[in-house]
């Protein structure tokens, strides 16, 4: 203000002028000033396609431009999106959507057959799409996408008219509904596809049915996207711009935070816990999230062909200590394969020790050895592989020293991530640390990796007929309590087998700004930006 | 001169080959491909990922496709970053670094080379032992310690400058990063120059022009240092080229979208393209930097002549 103040004026007017400056440039500066929201993402997206991603940072950045025909609104719960609203056939297997009335970001109409156009491109097998097989639900997809059937009108998804979109499934899925949040069932603009091909998302021709467009992409710099002002709700968004930093170094990004140059940082260090528990408390976020960290045990060689040895060691870890002292961070320990709060699961299959004190658990586990032929005179050697972290290198030593106490002698080998999936799929390995984020809230998403047919991500290459016959049932039974039955019934089978070692359920930790107003914590941990505002 | 100049280039074209073969092949040994992840893709997918970017056909055939493309300027699609060309890549990635990188050691020149020389000066008294001291710390500390701590101080304590982040090349965030990467290198620099100086003082022709009655300083900075810098400008030609083609470190710490971290990360996800489109533009820069070096020589001792 000094600028309008002179010393010869008198004081009267001096203040006047103030005042009238104050009260004319304050509104000025509050809309001209945009609001804008930087984020630490986890990573780099591999692409802006929503046909060839598979990650969770992908789906920050592409799930905040376009709109599936259900969403995810500020709690994670699922909301009606690009569809008002819906119907289900009696026997559950044909969904009738009704599409609400909005356009892409260039004007033209969101019709049914962007949906359609979408759900055969991703489908289509010479795209191959990464994630595909998320839409098998879909009647014919699977066949389709593995060329065994030709010609994608057979895909079970067709526009009735512009505004109504009809999809067929295999079998009642109770979770289709929540499936449909999910990149992989986004739409894309058909006569943007058809124009462009595969430039059709090159940032500038980009064009979005969500509440942002990417506008600006430097690659391992940033991302920004801008608000849509055709978006059908964009009245109700507060963020004009949103900037997204691929933080690879967790560390520089909670520099960066504590600056106040980024206003999230999603996924923090683990060891930083303690300073930020101090330090910023009411920053600190940290929730329940869906997904599971277990040691897969190759079922196929010994010594882990035996049950008796792979419940052993099991029962031997002591999951209270591995997620109270070596993680800290609030990771519960794991008695299950399903996490508990799944959708519509209630309690899930605990192993029938959960509540044996520890030290009885390990004079068990030693007394299953010795009847399978092992113990302090015949040691057993196996290597326990894991994919360079610290975190994973904390929880290989922890585990490695409570089986010492039963005599097994067990050698870390840690390689790079690629190295280590690709050993996992080609069932090269002893134990291997493991993990798995659900797509979706429902226990089928956690159960299925043990069925036989999953193929290579059943890395313990468990192969049990009544757990398959149980799972097969549960996918025809239709939502209800017969079908959480079944679920239960197989994974207490799969808990006693134990071809997967539960350790901890994951927790999501992120940092969140005091400015950043309308985030709330939820087990998919996903935070779409048109729900949030900032105040600063 | 010029002939001289142009059969160095000629010479680098096998030079080149061997390196890009030898790469090519290297890079295949490693097992996993760049589609393997937690995820596992199912295989009638993954055979059609593979013959898209036609990493099923034989290894040699691949070998051929990629070196014809790059004689006529195509380095190929990136495996991981499936929106750019690697060529796009490495056009937006390169300038980024060669600006942190450039400017880093013209900074290292200039200080580590005056530093230097005021040590070799003053040899063993208060002024030197204060600079070799810091020299060494300056050696010593990795620039992943140096890194942070700077950013800590200057970014969020003092607020001074931005704790990460490009800004467009803008100049409050080239500061941190640039002294980052120019601190290992005056440290050596100085070492080096203070070494080769206290060596020069003590030659015959700067004994001769002494004697002959010339300004100490005209002694020194006309005659002495462009002996003394001979070592330096050795060492300054594989170090260019090191820095110009980016740290994976410092652009990884500061947010940086250059090529350094395309070695490190191209390798980790078995991104052939991106990988070997970094090879070359680092064979290319330390060909042309080594050959710059020697013609520096020869303008810094007359005892070199090219022919």
């Amino acid at each position: 203000m000094g600028a309008y103040m002179s010393a010869e004026r008198p004081r009267s007017t001096r203040i006047a002028l103030g005042l009238a400056a104050g009260i004319c440039l304050a509104p000025m500066g509050a809309s001209a000033l945009a609001a804008e929201l930087h984020i630490a993402n986890s990573g780099e997206p591999d692409t802006l396609d929503p046909h060839h991603v598979s990650g969770t940072w992908e789906n920050r950045v592409i799930g905040d431009m376009f709109l599936g025909l259900t969403t995810e609104a500020a709690d994670g719960s699922v909301i009606p999106g690009a569809a008002e609203s819906w119907t289900v056939s009696d026997d559950g297997t044909v969904y009738t959507f009704a599409l609400r009335d909005h356009t892409w970001s260039d004007g033209t109409p969101v019709t049914a057959e962007d949906f359609v156009f979408a759900w055969r491109r991703i489908l289509e097998p010479a795209t191959a799409a990464e994630y595909a097989s998320l839409l098998y639900t879909i009647r014919n997809a699977r066949a389709l996408n593995e060329g065994s059937m030709e010609g994608m009108e057979a895909l079970g998804v067709r526009a009735v008219d512009d505004n109504t979109l009809e999809v067929t499934l295999e079998n009642p899925t109770p979770f289709f509904i929540e499936q449909l949040t999910h990149y992989t069932a986004f739409p894309i603009p058909r006569h943007k596809v058809e124009e462009l091909g595969e430039e059709w998302i090159r940032p500038g021709d980009l064009v979005s049915n969500g509440a942002y467009t990417v506008v600006e992409w430097v690659p391992n710099s940033h991302i920004r996207s801008v608000r849509n002002e055709r978006f059908y709700d964009a009245a109700k968004v507060a963020i004009d711009a949103v900037s997204y930093y691929p933080a690879e170094d967790r560390n520089a990004a909670t520099r960066r935070f504590r600056a106040g140059e980024i206003d999230i940082q999603y996924d923090f260090a683990s060891e930083q816990i303690d300073w930020l528990r101090e330090n910023l408390p009411e920053e600190t976020r940290i929730s329940p999230y869906l997904g599971i960290y277990y040691y897969a045990l190759n079922t196929r060689k010994p010594p882990f062909d035996s049950k008796a040895v792979r419940q052993a060691l099991a029962m031997a870890i002591d999951r209270e200590g591995i997620a109270d002292k070596v993680l800290r961070t609030g990771e519960l320990p794991a008695y299950s394969f399903v996490p508990p709060g799944t959708g519509d699961y209630g309690e899930p299959s605990y192993v029938d020790w959960k509540d044996m004190p520890y030290p009885e658990r390990i004079a068990r586990a030693k007394e299953l050895l010795a009847e399978a032929d092992h113990g302090p005179d015949r040691p057993l050697h196996i290597q326990l592989r894991y994919n360079t972290s610290e975190n994973h290198k904390k929880i290989a030593i922890a585990v490695a020293a409570m089986w010492r106490q039963l005599g097994v002698e067990a050698e870390l080998f840690n390689t790079e991530v690629k190295v280590h999936y690709n050993d996992l799929q080609q069932g090269d390995f002893q134990v291997a640390r493991a993990g798995w984020i659900a797509d979706y809230n429902d226990p089928q998403n956690f159960l299925y990796l043990m069925e036989t047919s999953t193929g290579v991500q059943n890395y313990a290459g468990y192969s049990n007929r009544e757990y398959d016959r149980l799972m097969d049932e549960a996918d025809r039974a239709g939502e209800g309590a017969h079908r959480r039955e079944l679920m239960h019934e197989a994974e207490a089978i799969a808990m006693e087998d134990m071809p997967n070692i539960p350790i901890t359920y994951y927790v999501s930790k992120n940092l969140v700004s005091q400015a950043v107003q309308g985030w709330i914590d939820n087990t998919k941990d996903i935070h779409r930006t048109r729900f949030l505002s900032v105040q600063r | 001169m010029s002939a001289y100049i142009a059969r160095r280039l000629l010479a680098s074209i096998p030079t080149l080959l061997v390196i890009v073969t030898v790469a090519f092949f290297m890079m295949r040994i490693a097992p996993g491909g760049p589609f393997d992840q937690e995820r596992a893709l199912p295989p009638e997918i993954e055979k059609n990922v593979l013959a898209e970017y036609n990493l099923d056909a034989p290894l040699v055939v691949q070998y051929w496709d990629y070196l014809s493309g790059v004689l006529l300027g195509d380095f190929g699609p990136s495996f991981k970053y499936r929106d750019f060309t690697v060529g796009q890549l490495l056009a937006t990635g390169f300038p980024a670094s060669l600006k942190v990188g450039g400017l880093a050691i013209l900074l290292a020149v200039g200080v580590g080379i005056g530093l230097g020389t005021i040590a070799a000066l003053r040899q063993n008294r208060a002024v030197d032992h204060v600079v070799m001291a810091t020299a060494m710390t300056g050696i010593a500390i990795p620039n992943f310690v140096m890194a942070p701590l700077l950013t800590l101080i200057f970014g969020v304590y003092l607020s001074w400058l931005p704790v990460a982040g490009w800004g467009g090349g803008a100049p409050r965030n080239l500061v941190l990063p640039v002294i980052a990467l120019a601190l290992p290198q005056i440290a050596y620099i100085a070492r080096l120059t203070r070494g080769s100086m206290i060596e020069t003082l003590h030659a015959n022709f700067v004994r001769t022009a002494r004697a002959k009655g010339l300004r100490e300083r005209i002694v020194v900075l006309r005659h002495a240092l462009k002996g003394a810098l001979l070592p330096v400008v050795s060492y300054l030609g594989p170090a260019t080229a090191q820095l110009v083609t980016g740290s994976v470190v410092i652009e990884t710490i500061f947010g940086i979208p250059g090529i350094g971290r395309y070695f490190v990360q191209g390798a980790l996800n078995r991104d052939y393209t991106l990988v070997m489109g970094a090879v070359i533009t680092y064979a290319v820069l330390i060909i042309l930097l080594n050959l710059v070096v020697d013609l520096v020589y020869g303008l810094l001792d007359p005892k070199v002549k090219h022919r």
